[in-house]
């Protein structure tokens, strides 16, 4: 046995970073082959030059603890990973750090209905959790459009949103608890299931980390009743303009949907020849809205939201009669994504915020913008939130396409930022929007955020390189886009 | 209000700028509002300067959901302001200041209906240990730009920062609300009769429910509590014992078993008042170790509110 052993992994070519993650895991959950590291280098933004080291697996708090530990003394970085759907690179290893895959911490622990939580592992697949929720009367209320997929230690990260955040908010209003490890290899209760945990609200302050202040290991995530009533409509218009108006006017007239999402007409063409719910391709613009509550309640807002569609210029508006209705029309929504394979081989997703009142002229801008560039858009966003999604269609395999993407992408920004907005919804900063920080924040801001950041990390080895721009952040990312000597070239 | 016709990250108002040249660089410092919570934290030291924030609304707009208000402005004097728009949000009134009720954080008791406090600061504006104004969030509803410093500062008893300013989010106030209540009935049946009440308090006997939506609704709420038990219509909640708990959902219930003296508990919630004071809630080492840093970090010369801490 040990000289077979020692046939297969001859010794010279052990790295000792890897000989020291095999000594603290089973073999076959620390990955160093070409393909792991490839899959491991990327996630679903179109931003490429992260290089992996080894990738872990671990199945409890304890391996990532012990993870912790062998970086420390190897002086390694570390990146934790959920499912790899993030669209802002912030998964991405740079500088071939050790990555720490939390896919195998996928058990839903406990669900405590006096407390109304869930304590689940951070690899437990979001929707996955609320169809576990669903016939005890609950669910989780973040939704993001890729929740066949994504993790709730992923949703931790990015503070996920998703359409029904426009009534009970993004990820950080529906997390009680965290247990996190940190950098150093300590294992820390951050928030708690009491109405006000005592002292600095350090959960709030690591939900939307992006993995640079440590792993989560627990969640504690907060049960939100299944509403008694729900109601789906969806309005048509001629203008893109109409749509925004009503969601304006909607919001003005003191009704909170649980949802508000806005699809133009390149986007509802292409989700219709894809799901066949019977949107109508015709319209500039649809309005996909949803109010829920007890049934009686629910029918008036319905009603309301129809009459200010109508005021506002709505040509049509169908409601949905059936649940089976409804699930369609939302399964048109939430493919929206998939659809464009139809259109186009990639695409880049952009994710901005402009106050509600702004949303028809940025959007008339961010057509404006792709035009000039050459580029297709479609537009399908929260619309009740602010929440723009740009997508701007190319094929990669065309010589400065992309550099025509993200020309207009960082027009479409400031565009945003000079409405009054923000640079990111729900996407998070990763790598994509670091160098837009100091746009829109000032130095000192920049400082103080990179304050909250090392009382977490003070060593910065926690998914270094990430949301700070350069000079503002704890490791150079020049310097960890070139790869360390040895066998991680 | 002030005519502050936009309100973006790069527009730096004057009145802010002019109280970070108050706050200084250097010298112990803190902040009175309406010395409504002033015990909270332990005694301020002292040698501190005192100094009130600016006030004032400076902009609400609600088609936005938001209103950005300076940290000095009543929470009476905001209240009156979303008010006569429809709208409110979810600092408790005590008849403190915006400022005071962000820095100590707590929750009005009708948390289920207007949502937690820290849910509600989108930005915040503060002066730095160094004499800068920071903003940290955005001024939208929906925003991961960057690390939260709005969350971190919530709560945080001035002592990471001079709060100056915020944008809040605010919410409609709901068509009609009725407060309910019955002596001898289970106060769990209520969350399983009603969807979702605005409050429920129990000091163990009586029970008082709020309810808060459609006048439709809550009558269907009314006559399903009346399943329960023989509910009476009252004007409000019970007066509330002196001193707050927080505790988790299920302790807060075995609470009035447990404690001498007046008890009152919100219900799916956790807070509780009682006649007696909450024990020292212990911290781990871990927590206190990132805390530390954290204050270091934020205020390394131990400026900010001295005396006072998070943890006291």
């Amino acid at each position: 046995m040990g000289l077979l052993r020692r046939h297969r992994r001859p010794q010279p070519k052990i790295d000792p970073l890897v000989a020291d993650l095999c000594g603290v895991l089973s073999d076959d959950r620390v990955r160093v082959d070409g393909a792991e590291r490839a899959l491991m280098a990327r996630d679903a933004s179109v931003f490429r030059g992260g290089v992996a080291g080894p990738t872990c697996f671990p199945t409890s708090t304890a391996e990532v603890q012990a993870i912790m530990r062998v970086a420390e003394l190897h002086g390694a970085a570390v990146v934790p990973r959920g499912a790899g759907t993030g669209l802002a690179g912030g998964a991405i290893p740079l500088g071939a750090p050790i990555v720490v895959s939390t896919g195998r911490m996928n058990r839903i622990l406990d669900v405590d209905l006096v407390n109304r939580v869930a304590w689940v592992e951070p690899g437990v697949i979001n929707l996955d959790l609320s169809r576990h929720l669903q016939p005890m009367g609950f669910h989780f209320a973040p939704d993001p459009s890729s929740q066949a997929v994504c993790t709730l230690g992923g949703n931790v990260a990015n503070n996920s949103g998703g359409p029904h955040c426009l009534a009970y908010g993004v990820t950080d209003a529906h997390i009680a608890a965290i247990e996190v490890v940190l950098i150093d290899g300590s294992v820390i209760m951050l928030g708690g299931l009491e109405a006000e945990p005592v002292g600095y609200d350090l959960r709030g302050a690591f939900v939307g980390g992006e993995g640079t202040l440590g792993i989560a290991t627990r969640i504690a995530v907060r049960l939100t009743p299944n509403p008694p009533a729900v109601r789906t409509l969806l309005l048509s218009f001629d203008t893109v303009r109409a749509a925004a108006e009503t969601v304006s006017a909607v919001i003005a007239a003191g009704i909170v949907p649980a949802a508000l999402e806005v699809m133009d007409q390149r986007i509802t063409v292409a989700v219709e020849n894809f799901v066949g719910a019977g949107y109508p391709t015709d319209a500039a613009a649809v309005l996909l809205a949803e109010v829920e509550g007890s049934p009686a309640g629910a029918d008036i807002d319905a009603e309301r939201l129809e009459t200010i569609g109508r005021a506002n210029g709505a040509t049509r508006v169908r409601r949905a009669e059936s649940e089976e209705e409804s699930a369609l029309l939302w399964k048109g929504r939430k493919t929206a994504f998939g659809a464009i394979a139809q259109l186009a081989p990639d695409y880049y997703l952009h994710d901005t915020v402009v106050p509600r009142a702004a949303l028809a002229d940025v959007l008339e801008q961010v057509y404006e913008i792709a035009e000039r560039h050459d580029v297709v858009v479609m537009n399908v966003f929260h619309a009740g939130d602010g929440n723009l999604h740009p997508l701007l269609l190319f094929d990669a395999r065309i010589p400065g396409t992309l550099d025509r993407v993200h020309a207009a992408g960082a027009e479409i920004l400031r565009a945003s930022l000079a409405a009054g907005g923000v640079l990111s919804g729900e996407h998070g900063i990763g790598v994509e929007k670091q160098r837009f920080m100091g746009e829109l924040f000032t130095d000192a801001d920049l400082d103080h955020q990179n304050r909250l950041r090392r009382a977490f990390d003070p060593v910065c080895r926690a998914n270094p390189g990430k949301v700070l721009p350069t000079g503002h952040s704890c490791a150079d990312i020049q310097a960890l886009r070139a790869v360390p000597t040895g066998v991680w070239g | 209000m002030d005519a502050v016709e936009e309100s973006t990250l790069t527009i730096v108002d004057p009145v802010l700028l002019a109280f970070a040249d108050e706050v200084g660089a250097s010298g112990p410092v803190a902040v009175a509002g309406g010395r409504t919570r002033w015990d909270v934290g332990g005694s301020l030291d002292p040698e501190a300067r005192v100094l009130s924030a600016p006030s004032g609304v400076v902009a609400h707009q609600p088609s936005e959901m938001t209103v950005q208000v300076r940290a000095g402005t009543t929470v009476a004097e905001l209240d009156a302001e979303l008010a006569a728009h429809g709208q409110r949000t979810a600092l408790p009134d005590r008849g403190g200041t915006v400022g005071g009720a962000v820095a100590v954080g707590e929750n009005p008791v009708d948390v289920l209906a207007r949502g937690r406090l820290r849910d509600a600061v989108l930005q915040v504006r503060y002066v730095s240990a160094e004499g800068e104004l920071v903003t940290g969030g955005g001024p939208v509803v929906k925003n991961v730009t960057g690390y939260n410093l709005p969350k971190l500062m919530t709560g945080s008893l001035g002592t990471l920062g001079v709060l100056a300013e915020f944008v809040l989010r605010t919410n409609p106030v709901p068509p009609a609300s009725r407060w309910l209540s019955a002596e001898g009935v289970d106060p769990t049946l209520v969350f399983g009769a009603v969807h979702r009440p605005a409050a429920v308090l129990w000091d163990g006997l009586t029970t008082w429910v709020q309810l808060e939506g459609h006048g439709v609704d809550i009558d269907a709420d009314a006559v399903a509590l009346g399943r329960l038990s023989s509910f009476t219509e009252v004007a409000g909640p019970p007066a509330m014992p002196d001193h707050r708990w927080s505790l988790t959902p299920a302790e807060a219930l075995d609470l009035p078993a447990h404690v001498d003296g007046d008890v009152v508990v919100a219900l799916g919630v956790g807070l509780a008042w009682a006649s007696q004071p909450q024990p020292p809630r212990p911290v781990t080492p871990e927590v206190a170790a990132v805390s530390a840093r954290m204050k270091e970090n934020f205020d390394p010369t131990g400026r900010l509110n001295p005396g006072r801490s998070v943890f006291a």
